[in-house]
């Protein structure tokens, strides 16, 4: 069993909002977050798929393949664009680093031919990130 | 859903690895340069790991904020530009990262929003230490 990563990265504006709240509420619990006009990051996206090594490639993975998935179901949809206004799963969840940890990994499960869909780890910053397994 | 969380932090602090248990030739021989009589110092980095279900409220394990600012009262203010030698914690015990990555994990326990699952700090770019709890020494006794 091999894990292997692929690294991707997109540029995305996004601000934190819980609609069933009052604005006081959603500043006092989201800060500089709330802001409605929003603000951006450039997010580094890590994938780790896992599974054996192709007697035959020596790959676990084909990378550009992978690349090719990545591009497709992640840059393309997330890449300057604003989340909150143009992604379809932050209409109703909020683009918390987390929430986007799990949306990708959504995007991407069963996707992947022949190897299995191990961690999807999103920086914000390099200081933050989140990680999420598929875990309920 | 259950999500991790990640937060990394910086601070600057000096010490020296040295034991009163070896004599000088022997703190030469086992620390080498880590043992100069004056110290030296390094740039930290904390990676701290926190664990639990996304809330659905709010999107978050925790609220970075409280993190951040349970982190800066309790290890960046504790830590920042001290001797580490000097502080409470190594009294009797080699300012290694190994014996502070374990005080720090010991800190970020009582940060109660969220699991703690892992302590990673940096020493410098090329060393950095992992603790998960397990045989966890008693509170001070590090």
């Amino acid at each position: 069993m091999i894990f292997l990563t692929r690294k991707a990265e997109f540029s995305s504006a996004h601000f934190y909002w819980n609609d069933s709240w009052s604005a006081e509420e959603n500043e006092r619990v989201f800060g500089r977050c709330a802001n409605r006009n929003g603000h951006g990051h450039n997010y580094t996206l890590e994938v780790t798929v896992s599974g054996n090594v192709d007697p035959t490639t020596g790959f676990v993975v084909d990378l550009k393949e992978l690349k090719d998935i990545l591009e497709r179901e992640v840059v393309s949809v997330y890449d300057h664009r604003h989340l909150n206004l143009e992604v379809p799963e932050f209409r109703t969840a909020i683009p918390t680093t987390e929430n986007i940890a799990i949306a990708i990994w959504q995007r991407l499960d069963d996707k992947i031919p022949n190897a299995k869909l191990h961690r999807v780890r999103v920086y914000e910053m390099p200081d933050l990130f989140a990680d999420y397994y598929g875990e309920r | 859903m259950k999500a991790y969380l990640s937060r990394r932090y910086h601070f600057s602090a000096s010490h020296r690895l040295h034991t009163d248990a070896y004599d000088e030739a022997k703190n030469a021989a086992v620390f080498g340069k880590c043992n100069n009589p004056h110290g030296h110092g390094h740039n930290y980095t904390v990676q701290v790991t926190l664990s639990g279900q996304v809330d659905a409220e709010t999107g978050m394990v925790c609220n970075l904020a409280d993190l951040d600012g349970f982190a800066q009262t309790n290890v960046l203010d504790y830590f920042e530009h001290t001797n580490l030698n000097t502080l409470e914690c190594f009294r009797d015990t080699v300012s290694t990262t190994e014996n502070l990555s374990v005080e720090i994990y010991r800190i970020f326990q009582g940060f109660t929003a969220a699991h703690l699952e892992r302590v990673h700090v940096e020493e410098t770019s090329n060393n950095s230490f992992d603790y998960a709890g397990g045989s966890m020494p008693a509170a001070g006794s590090i």
